[in-house]
């Protein structure tokens, strides 16, 4: 008893001192949250009540967004009672931008959510993934052929472009941010316009010069030239960062020690942005492989599986969608949306993928 | 000694010693390295160039052929040799502007909301869902335009076609107060298609803002806040004015993306080859999903004339995407990181 009355006595005079927990600047007080879901619970009953004469039946996009208009009035009116203008101005804005946040979110777990939905009931079935659709005819039931052509396909194009736009993306990279020089301001404006290059322009050019011009014939090794078209400026882009947030005293510890500008870099500079360069691969690689427009131009639609990327036609995961979608079969549209779980599995392994390295570099600084 | 130091008399002229010469040349390792590099940056401008130059050499017989009747002419009929893309190019610009009417808001708002709003946990998520959205494929987004968000959609251009028809871009021709009203009349919309296209805009849109936003400089923000702004007014008076540049290029490379955006156009509109402003309506036709869409099976003379069409794309997309990258060139601070 005599020491819990000694610690009792102790504690109120070192505590305070020792650890305060800092104060919270932005405390949500509980006529905050009074007025929020109170507006929200008087904006959804008074649109429930009015809905059918405003928006006859229209759906629940209608409603969502007859609800949201509703609730900033309302909220907007309560808050005004008891705030000046400023805060009022501060609330709605600040319930705006917690609803935009929450529609972008929602429309992208809608779209994951709902490729998965509908692709389930073509993946069930081991087939889908081991064999082609050679004599399997579009309506043909779902135990019949696979994406497995389609699979291959897009690993082997994207590979080849993978193999092709490093070297380059990376060496631009270098080239803008290590050596300079008159032309690199102008090299950085031309990367970042060509980053957003419509993808079938790419197509386009690799059919005119590889397929017209040198009489190449449509195959995945075109789709591979012009992916990489599109790729060199992502990674070139992103990669450039990288590097740019490499300290420079590095570097210059590096040259004072006497070592040529080359080690440097190879040494010192592309080692210290390995996370950042993976990371602009990846980013790159995400993008090329859901590129449809490209194999429309520059490959078929073939239905047998094919490892050979030159001179015979290669399926690829986003041709194999567009062209099930185009049959309008019910069977080929669930094909279609098995491929695109297929192929939103790969990017979303890419961005687990990404996120990891991030968090390497960032767990051993 | 210590009067040449303190103030050197004019009798004896303080001698300048040529400094040391600190680059005796480069390594020859260096020289080559040099070289390679400066090769690689010529090739991606060149690659650039050549796009242009090969498009615009394989469109010369178009415009030979129909001159400029090729950006007069509304139909596209091979078979009565009637090619033009005016109605092609004011169903692209259409989508893009329902697009980026959707995306920049939502774009700006999810930026402020990242680097102003969001607690620190959420934050590193949010960004990486943004990068998310910007990598699922677009083939992927038509798929969820055409069969999830159309049937949803239709009503809401219903809606608007009821209330503000009297306004020439929400017309439909159809009668939008009859009881069993015709929704195939509403469906495969430039409106429909630009939503699509919107949720490839905005995570480009949102990257370039984001990254803008958060180089604020934190004491005037700070400064702001003692002054007893809101954190709106933060955004209002610093965030903003400071971000400008990024606000502006973000929406112009976003733009650019729209315009030429493939695979969700292609998927979700039916071709149509007339000039309308009624964007609710079923069909419209985008320069990309032409090409797309006709590549297939056109002859030697529609191929120069889809080619013809690719040129002019180019050239917008071009204009749009080295105005943003100059735009946003210009905002950036700070080339390297110091130590």
């Amino acid at each position: 008893m005599a020491a819990l009355h000694v610690v009792e006595a102790v504690e109120p005079a070192t505590e305070p001192a020792k650890k305060r927990p800092p104060r919270k600047i932005r405390a949500f007080t509980i006529d905050d949250w009074f007025s929020t879901i109170g507006s929200l619970l008087a904006s959804l009953a008074l649109v429930w009540i009015v809905y059918d004469h405003i928006l006859d039946g229209s759906g629940i996009l209608g409603f969502a967004v007859c609800w949201y208009m509703a609730f900033l009035i309302v909220y907007a009116a309560v808050a005004s009672v008891s705030n000046p203008r400023h805060i009022v101005v501060d609330r709605m804005v600040t319930v705006s931008l917690y609803i935009a946040a929450a529609i972008v979110i929602g429309a992208l777990a809608s779209t994951v959510i709902y490729t998965f939905f509908e692709g389930w009931r073509a993946f069930v079935h081991a087939n889908f993934f081991t064999h082609d659709m050679s004599a399997v005819s579009p309506t043909a039931p779902l135990n019949q052929g696979g994406i497995l052509h389609a699979i291959v396909g897009t690993i082997i194009e994207v590979g080849i472009a993978v193999a092709v736009s490093v070297p380059l993306g990376v060496g631009t990279a270098v080239y803008m941010t290590e050596v300079g020089g008159r032309g690199s301001k102008l090299v950085r404006t031309v990367v970042e316009a060509m980053t957003a290059l419509p993808e079938i322009l790419a197509g386009l050019f690799i059919y005119v010069v590889l397929i017209v011009g040198f009489g190449m014939s449509k195959s995945g090794l075109a789709v591979s030239a012009a992916m990489a078209v599109t790729m060199v400026p992502i990674i070139a882009r992103a990669s450039e960062v990288a590097l740019r947030v490499v300290p420079s005293g590095l570097r210059e510890a590096s040259s004072a020690l006497g070592a040529t500008h080359w080690y440097t870099v190879r040494k010192v500079v592309l080692p210290s942005a390995l996370a950042g360069l993976g990371t602009a691969v990846i980013l790159a690689i995400a993008r090329g492989i859901g590129e449809t427009a490209i194999p429309l131009i520059c490959s078929g639609a073939s239905s047998f599986l094919n490892f050979n990327p030159s001179g015979v036609p290669m399926n690829s995961l986003p041709l194999f969608i567009y062209t099930a979608y185009t049959t309008h079969e019910p069977g080929a549209i669930i094909r279609a949306f098995g491929a695109a779980s297929v192929l939103l599995t790969m990017v979303l392994a890419l961005f687990v993928a990404a996120r990891f390295l991030l968090r390497d570099k960032s767990a051993r600084r | 000694m210590t009067s040449t130091i303190g103030a050197p008399s004019p009798l004896v002229p303080f001698k300048r010693k040529e400094p040391r010469l600190l680059l005796p040349g480069l390594d020859p390792s260096d020289r080559i390295f040099h070289g390679t590099a400066r090769i690689i940056g010529m090739f991606v401008l060149v690659m650039t160039g050549a796009i242009g130059i090969f498009l615009g050499y394989q469109s010369i017989p178009t415009l030979h052929h129909y001159g400029f009747h090729f950006f007069t002419q509304t139909a596209w009929q091979p078979e009565l040799d009637k090619i033009g893309i005016a109605s092609v190019l004011v169903g692209t610009f259409e989508v893009a502007l329902v697009a980026m009417t959707v995306a920049f808001p939502l774009a700006l708002m999810l930026a402020l909301f990242i680097t102003d709003y969001a607690p620190k946990r959420v934050k590193s998520w949010l960004i990486s869902a943004v990068d998310l959205m910007a990598a699922v494929p677009s083939i992927i987004y038509g798929l969820w335009g055409f069969y999830l968000l159309q049937p949803q959609a239709i009503n809401l251009a219903r809606w608007l076609s009821q209330y503000f028809g009297w306004f020439p871009l929400f017309h439909v021709d159809t009668d939008a107060n009859a009881a069993v009203w015709q929704q195939s009349r509403y469906t495969s919309s430039a409106f429909i298609a630009g939503l699509a296209v919107s949720m490839m805009a905005i995570p480009l849109a949102c990257a370039v803002m984001r990254a803008v936003f958060d180089q604020a400089p934190i004491g005037e923000r700070e400064a702001a806040m003692a002054l007893g702004a809101t954190r709106f007014g933060v955004a209002r008076t610093v965030v903003f004015p400071f971000a400008k540049g990024g606000i502006i290029g973000g929406t112009m490379l976003a733009l650019g993306r729209a315009l030429g955006e493939t695979a969700a156009v292609l998927i979700i509109v039916s071709p149509d080859f007339q000039i309308k402003a009624r964007i609710l309506e079923a069909g419209t036709q985008t320069t990309s999903a032409l090409i797309a869409g006709y590549f297939g099976d056109a002859t030697k003379s529609q191929l120069s004339a889809l080619l013809t069409a690719g040129f002019v794309l180019f050239l917008i997309t071009l204009v749009v995407n080295t105005g943003a990258a100059v735009v946003i060139g210009r905002s950036r601070s700070g080339a390297s990181t110091e130590i």
